[in-house]
């Protein structure tokens, strides 16, 4: 469906060392690093050229907004209103003018060039350091013009690489549930779009009730959960392809499914007789493993991220708690031991901490702690919200909040939000329906 | 001296106020609960609906329990009484949970509460056979509200007829 991508990396200039500016993103950034994104320049040949095929007036400042828009909303950049900028673009990516740049408080600047070229879209950009009046980075991109965005939120994850030392996040996507419809008779589609919202595709037609999609760390998988022909079971999905195939051969309901993180088994729970246990299935040779084996609800299983650990959601001491467990099954551990009930937990990429969701006194909360249960921090309280899935970069979190619905049956919405490991920069990802369910997608492109 | 009488006058209506408010919250509460629910456990008829004369199709939990309560049991002989009448007749029984909850440990919910029901069938002569259990979590509500009686209207299994 979607076609693979090919970017060349065309010119690397390599990065020097000991820039001055650093952009610290372990605390809460309360001063996001002031930055001007010059508009990419382009001469009237290539716009034309490009107005032609992509029905944009200006592709160099189309992509120039996605870069502004990716930092602003991570929250650790404060991109400048373009009013204020004093240089030409086109002069300013041959060498920027820095006092002028330094008058306007940016302390970075972006800028770049967009060439048609045989029917190519060739993009260079730079980094300069302001206040150290230097180049800190210069790439170059040949790619086809179709792959614009693409190319837009590729500079955001050089530029936040280079000034934050992480691996950004923003040439990524989200799958989720769209839902529409009464909520006693919900309609659900998978659905998935990219990082900002941008190219919202419909995977499902709403025949069947769909849950949960996940996607594969590895490839452009997913595994899912469907009701098709009322039997709710685990599915793969082939993005790329379309399709689909059921998980196993189980006598019974199989949920929670998630990939390994090298993606060659799908972890899951197959619930019968009143009791939930783990298993995992082998996508090469189909070999089923059971996991748990305890009278208890055992769900929501999540791998770390060197695949020797798993940590899931039980009932076995009476309540919702969340618990690690070597691969194997063995010794296992209860990690969640504050006041109320905890669900979904999920490894963060990085290794360090799990998130979760909390249910305490008719709140719920989500939240994270370290690998061994200490540390809990909650990151954000309301009425409802579950299912955090973390960036590819384990900054940010992506979760549902659902609001309440009054005895008239109004008032219900539910929406997909994102915050900050940090617990700031809490915001709502727009999407065309209401939405749930949101999972993050690894880098696109490394 | 006078200020001073005023605003003991102030206080004594603001006091009568509240005594009113409470009162008239409590009414309707009252109204609302009353002859419906038993702990957080639905006893009312409002979402019922009959396999037969004097057989309901559903039975409620109270919040995260699979436990059947006197009346769940009440209700599941009159159903297994009317299976034994009716040998044709195969039934799924659907398991849902209210949406106070993570959705994938409400599918495994659901699925305890339909087992609930399910094994009880069982005790009652009813073969497993003719038995399929289904979760659907908290995905299909019959109340969509958001309160206590709405929920408990929720925690249900529904026995339905599969032919």
């Amino acid at each position: 469906m979607t076609k693979k991508i090919l970017i060349l990396l065309f010119i690397f200039i390599p990065i020097k060392a000991n820039a001055l500016i650093e952009v610290d993103i372990t605390r809460g950034n309360l001063n996001p690093l002031p930055l001007a994104v010059s508009p990419l320049s382009i001469d009237e040949e290539s716009r034309k050229g490009f107005e032609k095929i992509l029905k944009k007036e200006n592709i160099g400042s189309e992509i120039s907004n996605i870069v502004e828009n990716n930092l602003r909303t991570s929250g650790l950049f404060n991109p400048l209103d373009k009013k204020a900028f004093l240089q030409a673009p086109d002069i300013a990516n041959l060498k920027p003018r820095f006092e002028d740049w330094n008058l306007i408080k940016a302390q970075a600047l972006i800028t770049g060039k967009v060439n048609y070229i045989d029917d190519k879209l060739r993009v260079e950009f730079r980094l300069w350091d302001v206040l150290a009046a230097k180049e800190m980075m210069a790439l170059a991109f040949t790619t086809v013009p179709n792959n614009w965005r693409r190319v837009g939120h590729i500079i955001s994850d050089k530029v936040y690489e280079r000034l934050t030392g992480e691996k950004g996040y923003f040439d990524t996507r989200i799958i989720y549930v769209s839902e529409e419809g009464p909520k006693t008779q919900r309609i659900k589609k998978l659905a998935i779009m990219d990082q900002d919202g941008a190219n919202n595709k419909f995977l499902t037609l709403g025949n069947e009730l769909v849950l949960t999609p996940r996607f594969n760390p590895a490839s452009q998988m997913v595994t899912y959960l469907s009701y098709f022909k009322n039997m709710p079971r685990v599915y793969l999905l082939d993005i790329e392809t379309g399709t689909q195939e059921v998980v196993g051969d189980f006598p019974g309901m199989t949920f929670a499914p998630r990939f390994s993180p090298d993606g060659k088994k799908i972890i899951m729970s197959f619930a019968k007789d009143g009791k939930s246990d783990i298993y995992t299935m082998d996508l090469e040779n189909r070999i089923v493993e059971k996991i748990t084996n305890h009278p208890s609800i055992d769900t929501s299983p999540s791998y770390s991220p060197d695949g020797k650990y798993i940590t899931f959601n039980s009932d076995r001491s009476g309540y919702q708690q969340i618990y690690v467990m070597k691969n194997d099954g063995s010794d296992v551990k209860r990690i969640s031991f504050g006041n109320g009930l905890y669900g979904t937990p999920v490894w963060s990429p990085r290794g360090d901490l799990i998130a979760f969701t909390k249910l305490h006194k008719g709140k719920f909360y989500i939240g994270v702690m370290r690998t061994d249960g200490s540390g809990e921090r909650l990151l954000t309280e309301n009425y409802y919200q579950e299912a955090p899935s973390w960036s590819p970069n384990g900054r940010v979190l992506i979760f549902y909040r659902e609001t309440k619905t009054n005895s008239k049956g109004e008032g219900f919405s539910a929406k997909l939000w994102s915050i900050d490991l940090t617990g700031y920069n809490e915001r709502q990802i727009k999407t065309p329906t209401d939405a749930s369910d949101p999972s993050w997608s690894s880098l696109l492109s490394n | 001296m006078r200020l001073n009488k005023i605003f003991k006058n102030t206080l004594l209506v603001l006091a009568a106020c509240l005594v009113l408010s409470a009162c008239a919250t409590k009414k309707e509460v009252a109204t609302d609960i009353q002859g419906q629910m038993q702990g957080d456990v639905y006893t009312g008829t409002d979402t019922v609906e009959y396999l037969a004369d004097g057989v309901p199709d559903r039975v409620f939990f109270a919040t995260n329990e699979s436990i059947l309560t006197t009346a769940s049991r009440e209700t599941l002989r009159a159903q297994a009484a009317w299976l034994r009448k009716n040998p044709n007749i195969n039934v799924v029984l659907e398991g849902h949970a209210d949406e106070r909850g993570t959705r994938e440990y409400n599918l495994a919910l659901g699925e305890r509460r339909a087992n609930a029901a399910k094994d009880y069938l069982m005790t009652y002569g009813i073969s497993s056979d003719r038995i399929t259990v289904l979760s659907y979590g908290k995905e299909r509500p019959v109340d969509s509200g958001s309160n206590p009686l709405a929920w408990s209207k929720n925690r249900r299994s529904v026995t339905v007829k599969a032919n």
